[in-house]
């Protein structure tokens, strides 16, 4: 089975968020950027796949020159290769990073492509089913649970007070949901394996963008209230002051 | 030109968040002169006409095919580029339900269109759609403007009011061809024993590391009971499995934005306030005064949860 997985490098999500002089995007420079978190898990899924039932895995980035460090992360998980899109500080929207990611996975053999349920820095859940749209192939995100057999598989999906329970043909797009697995720590040999391994890169193709940023602000934080002596003021308050009970 | 505002319905009736998505539409319709159009896929599905019109919808869209009985993202989304080709939509609204999230962003990619998720404020600017939408888990909100023709949002439940405005919401019947569809919903598996899914809450009683044992969340499980509200947990209470990470709130849980989120044992780590802090309402229970979780609370109670839960339990039970 040919996997490609799509990873994203983030800020770490302890990071304060600073907006940068342009107004339009973050200030970058004090903060650590890891492998998004739920994209780690779809890293773990492919590689958990691989290991049932043979294939090869391909991990895939669009950003810019320290993106490949996730990249590399991913390789010293048990990755096999990996193509870096380069595009520095992208101001992309979802569309045109589905659309650069969608036209190199084309290029390749693949029977499954896995994503994260969403980058903790756009929070969108829009790229893997947008690549699935531009690809002509099923998506399924959200996903807690997946089997693959042969041509077709199963997954299910989170929904609100339940599951979805969703049958797919292959090729697919699936987008990983915490709970799907735990992710594997890269071993010092997979760290070492992987300085040896290469990352192929070509450069972004910049679309325009149908949806763009165009103002950043840090919103108010919230003020500090009450400390209230018991649960008889509290009920006072939510009733009287705050009038949501 | 038209607003196009995607009604979904489940188990036969149509969710809430849809009137919420719809008053939005009705604001956004105005501001651009055009009519609303509400659409609904699947079968049976004209009987939703009145609740549609109700909430400001001028023309119900009805796409009755059996082939939509059943979720799937291709066959939605392909019958809504139909859909909004013929009623030359430009401005196409989801509410950000587990549905909606995913499907939006397939339609957007359809038909070519820009997209802002997750959005918690929108108005119209040049004839255009702008939106504001938290990321960054809300640490920054960004203000968006379309370079698109079509512009699709969804927007975050809880946000938005609905408020009746009666329509006409005369019918219309729509036949589309929902193509090729390869990955198709067959089941749903309801969780055991949940009645209120989080994200639709309007009150939450969320408990951390501070309550101990999974036996403890008895305690807010009465606690919510009383509210009418439903149990968020904190990441902690996740990785030690005393709760699913469906109760999860946060950064890599839940999204939240109640009337009333009461955090009882909960220190307030970065990652758990990026998921609640739009909360209309905060309350912390924490023995540690100096826990930050107060930082952002609207009331807050010093002290030991095993004694206070109980007790506001009881209290509360005598007013509502
Ligand atoms: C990548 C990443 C993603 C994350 N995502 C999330 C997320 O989505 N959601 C999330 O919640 N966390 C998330 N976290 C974890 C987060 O950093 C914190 O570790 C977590 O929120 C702490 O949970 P807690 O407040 O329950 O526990 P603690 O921080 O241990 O706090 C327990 C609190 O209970 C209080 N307490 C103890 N006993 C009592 C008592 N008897 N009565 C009253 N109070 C008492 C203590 O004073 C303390 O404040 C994430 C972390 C990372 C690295
Ligand atoms: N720049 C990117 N490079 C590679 N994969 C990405 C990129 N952006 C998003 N993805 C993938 O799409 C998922 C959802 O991202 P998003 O739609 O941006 O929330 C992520 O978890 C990744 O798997």
């Amino acid at each position: 089975m040919n996997i490609v997985v799509c990873v994203k490098h983030v800020p770490d999500t302890a990071s304060r968020i600073r907006i940068g002089a342009n107004g339009t995007s973050i200030d970058t420079s004090d903060i650590s950027f890891v492998l998004n978190p739920y994209d780690e898990i779809a890293v773990e899924e492919s590689l958990k796949l691989k290991e049932a039932q043979g294939g090869n895995v391909t991990v895939l980035t669009l950003g810019g020159e320290n993106a490949s460090s996730s990249l590399r992360t991913a390789l010293a998980m048990g990755a096999d290769e990996a193509i870096h899109i380069k595009a520095e500080n992208w101001q992309g929207d979802s569309y045109a990073t589905a659309k650069n990611i969608a036209n190199e996975i084309q290029k390749l053999p693949f029977d499954l492509i896995l994503f994260g349920k969403q980058a903790v820095d756009d929070d969108n859940l829009a790229v893997p089913q947008m690549v699935a749209e531009f690809l002509g192939i099923p998506s399924v995100t959200v996903v807690v649970s997946l089997e693959i057999n042969g041509n077709t598989g199963k997954a299910e999906r989170e929904i609100e007070g339940g599951k979805e329970v969703v049958e797919f043909s292959l090729p697919v797009a699936i987008a990983a949901q915490k709970g799907l697995n735990e992710p594997r720590y890269p071993s010092m040999k997979g760290i070492m394996t992987a300085k040896r391994k290469t990352i192929t890169t070509i450069e972004a193709t910049q679309f325009e963008a149908k949806a763009k940023i165009v103002k950043m602000e840090i919103p108010a934080s919230r003020s500090t209230g009450k400390i209230l002596g018991g649960v008889s003021e509290l009920i006072g308050s939510l009733k009287n002051e705050a009038k949501v009970i | 030109m038209s607003v196009l505002v995607f009604a979904e319905n489940r188990n036969g009736k149509l969710k809430k968040t849809t009137f919420e998505a719809l008053t939005a539409g009705r604001g956004i319709a105005d501001k651009l002169g055009c009519e609303l159009l509400a659409v609904v896929l699947g079968t049976g599905i004209s009987s939703f006409q009145n609740e549609l019109a109700n909430f400001g919808a001028d023309k119900v869209v009805c796409v009755n095919d059996p082939m939509l009985e059943n979720y799937s993202v291709e066959g939605f989304a392909k019958s809504l580029s139909e859909v909004v080709a013929a009623k030359k939509s430009s401005v196409v609204l989801f509410a950000a339900t587990s549905l909606g999230k995913d499907l939006a962003p397939r339609l957007a990619a359809k038909i070519g269109a820009g997209l802002a998720t997750d959005v918690t404020a929108l108005d119209v600017k040049n004839g255009k759609l702008t939106t504001i939408r938290p990321i960054y888990a809300g640490k920054v909100f960004a203000t968006l403007e379309f370079g698109s023709e079509i512009q699709v949002a969804t927007l975050r439940p809880n946000i938005f009011t609905a408020a009746e405005n009666p329509k006409a919401g005369n019918v219309e019947n729509i036949a589309v061809s929902p193509g090729n569809i390869k990955a198709l919903v067959k089941e749903i598996i309801a969780a055991a024993g949940k009645k209120l899914d989080l994200s639709e809450a309007n009150v939450i009683v969320a408990g951390g590391r501070g309550l101990k044992a999974a036996e403890n969340f008895k305690m807010l499980e009465e606690l919510a009971e009383v509210l009418g509200g439903a149990v968020g947990v904190s990441r902690a209470v996740v990785d030690a499995g005393w709760r699913p990470h469906s109760e999860q709130v946060g950064q890599t849980g839940k999204t939240v934005s109640p009337t009333l989120y009461i955090a009882i044992g909960i220190s307030g780590a970065i990652q758990h306030l990026a998921g609640m802090s739009s909360s209309k309402f905060i309350v912390a229970i924490n023995k540690d005064a100096d826990a930050p979780i107060f930082k952002i609370s609207d009331y807050g109670i010093v002290g030991d949860a095993f004694e206070i839960v109980p007790s506001l339990t009881e209290e509360l039970k005598k007013v509502l």
